[in-house]
């Protein structure tokens, strides 16, 4: 379980720019939950999801993981038991290594990172095996460079590489903006179907309604640092996205514009 | 043909330099002076040794841990204290000025009459007399070889994948759970012993130390790797250590060149620095082709 307790975060504090992003934000998430998180630009998604991972550090407030206190814990330190997937595909591999250093960098995370073989052949077919179901031809390319490969082909192996090894969670920003509709789609499939085969929690923030509302199992909307919706399981699956749009537009003319 | 020698031995000399500059340069993306340090570091730490009677080739191993130690000081500066990577860099450079001074003891410290790697008893007794003018060369390759393969196995080893993945992609390595300034520290280790085992080739090839020698290191280092990548960049059979050793023989070539038209020895480093300038124009011409 993942809780945010009385959390405040400003940006440019003692200066005129000062900025309150959260203020007492408290946000939950129960094991095994896939949490789809929308909301317009500049509404703190992304902050909030930094918050969890450790990239940026709260004013004051606390994150806990299973109880465990981890607000003021290390970013990688973090990362131990997270698995993130940024909207910018090239965050998440290494260019100038081909396919193969790729995935098996990624396969020894959580493991020390010794003077043995970077590579083991006999995994190969493993590898194969796991690229197959994309469609992407990816197979094909292990000796590939990643930098050779197409922004959709990247998110692909990022999304692969983050869910390698172990992870109690999953954060996802925007992971399929920068792709077109048709590979974006592929991507959104190859989430679901690892986030239920691995059963792992899931955070995906999104810009895409439809996912938002056809994935997981809570959708949760957010403005100006508050979640302003939340809806789980059966409550979820009768929303659409008109009904998101609604409450978008409600939401724009109270803020009168 | 004596001109060919001198060029193939200094150049690959300094090609163990430039090992250690193009893990900095290329793949930390960190322009680090140290090496202005290190590198005489390791001169004066072997004239010292040799002449306390320690095995020269003792000299080499003892030579890489030093300058290790000394990155990873630099590492610590840059990573844990937040200073620039350029900053780091001439700190320690300036630091390690009077740590070789204090070494050696004074400026100039010779060593014209004890053994070195490139003259000693056993040498002298198994290499033919045909071959004696072609030791010293064949001692240097065999030195520079041993180091490109040692830094290439490093390089396919998990610990190298992280090395070569921290300059690339820092933010991979933190989804990874790994502490990217770990990382660096360790890249500015190994730079930094292969800059200083250079440097004790130096010395004993040359028979001396001198405080001065290494001034301009750094700008031969990148001069080299910036030859070799750019040059043989299409060439993929090469491995790219191996190109940085080419490029560094190949700098040297233009160098003995230039006074071989006359320019003299004190106008080394007027010649080191035009010549750089005109690599790195020609390099980044090469960019924009592409
Ligand atoms: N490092 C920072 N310094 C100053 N302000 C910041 C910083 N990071 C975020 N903010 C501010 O916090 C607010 C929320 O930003 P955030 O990136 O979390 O939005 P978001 O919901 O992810 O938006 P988008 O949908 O555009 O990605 C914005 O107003 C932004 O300007
Ligand atoms: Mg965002």
């Amino acid at each position: 379980m993942l809780e945010l307790v009385n959390v405040n975060k400003n940006f440019n504090s003692g200066t005129i720019n000062e900025m309150c992003l959260f203020k007492d934000f408290n946000f939950k998430v129960e094991d095994g939950q896939f949490v789809s998180v929308v909301g317009s630009n500049g509404s703190g998604k992304t902050s909030m999801l930094n918050l969890i991972c450790g990239s940026m550090l709260v004013d004051s407030g606390k994150i806990l993981i299973n109880g465990e206190d981890i607000t003021y814990k290390k970013e990688f330190l973090r990362h131990k038991n997270v698995g993130r997937v940024f909207q910018d595909p090239s965050k998440g591999t290494c260019p100038s290594m081909n396919i193969l250093e790729n995935l098996s960098v990624a396969d020894n995370k959580g493991k020390p990172y010794n003077l043995t073989r970077g590579t083991n052949r006999k995994k190969i077919e493993a590898y194969k095996d796991m690229l197959r179901p994309l469609n992407l031809g990816l197979e094909d390319k292990l000796f590939t460079k990643v930098g050779a490969l197409s922004g959709g082909q990247r998110q692909a192996l990022a999304l692969l590489m983050s869910t390698m090894t172990p992870i109690d969670f999953l954060i996802l920003d925007e992971h399929t903006a920068a792709l077109d509709p048709k590979t974006a789609e592929i991507i959104m499939e190859l989430t679901n179907q690892i986030v239920r085969e691995k059963k792992v929690t899931t955070i995906m923030v999104t810009h895409n309604l439809r996912y938002a509302v056809e994935y997981g199992n809570r959708l949760v909307m957010m403005h100006e640092g508050t979640v302003v919706m939340d809806k789980s399981d059966e409550e979820k699956k009768n929303i659409s996205t008109e009904d998101i749009m609604r409450v978008f537009n409600q939401i724009s003319v109270e803020c009168g514009n | 043909m004596a001109l060919i020698l001198s060029v193939l031995e200094q150049g690959m000399i300094y090609a163990i330099m430039a090992l250690g500059v193009y893990i900095t340069y290329k793949i930390l993306d960190f322009p680090d002076l140290t090496v202005d340090g290190s590198f005489p570091l390791g001169a004066a730490v072997t004239v010292v040794l040799i002449s306390k009677g320690i095995s020269p080739v003792l000299t080499l191993p003892i030579s890489f841990v030093l300058g290790a130690l000394v990155g990873t000081l630099t590492g610590i500066i840059h990573v844990k204290l937040k200073v620039r990577d350029l900053l780091s860099g001439i700190i320690m450079m300036t630091a390690l000025y009077t740590v070789n001074l204090r070494i050696a003891g004074r400026a100039n410290f010779p060593i014209y009459n004890e053994e070195t790697i490139f003259n000693n008893g056993f040498l002298n007794s198994v290499v033919p007399a045909a071959l004696a003018p072609y030791t010293t060369v064949i001692v240097i390759f065999i030195v520079t070889i041993i180091c490109k393969y040692l830094l290439d196995a490093y390089m396919s080893t998990k610990s190298g994948f992280l090395l070569r993945a921290v300059g690339d992609n820092p933010t991979l390595l933190t989804s990874l759970g790994v502490d990217k300034g770990l990382v660096k520290i360790v890249g500015l280790a190994i730079s930094n012993g292969l800059v200083t085992l250079s440097g004790s080739v130096f010395a004993q090839h040359q028979r001396f130390f001198d405080i001065s020698v290494g001034t301009g290191t750094v700008v031969i280092g990148l001069a080299s790797v910036i030859i070799g990548t750019s040059l043989f960049r299409k060439i993929t059979v090469l491995r790219v250590t191996s190109s940085v050793v080419v490029g560094s023989i190949l700098y040297k070539a233009c160098v003995a060149l230039a006074i071989s038209m006359g320019l003299e020895s004190s106008d080394l480093k007027l010649i080191t620095a035009i010549l750089f300038l005109l690599i790195l124009v020609i390099a980044m011409d090469r960019k924009k082709v592409q």
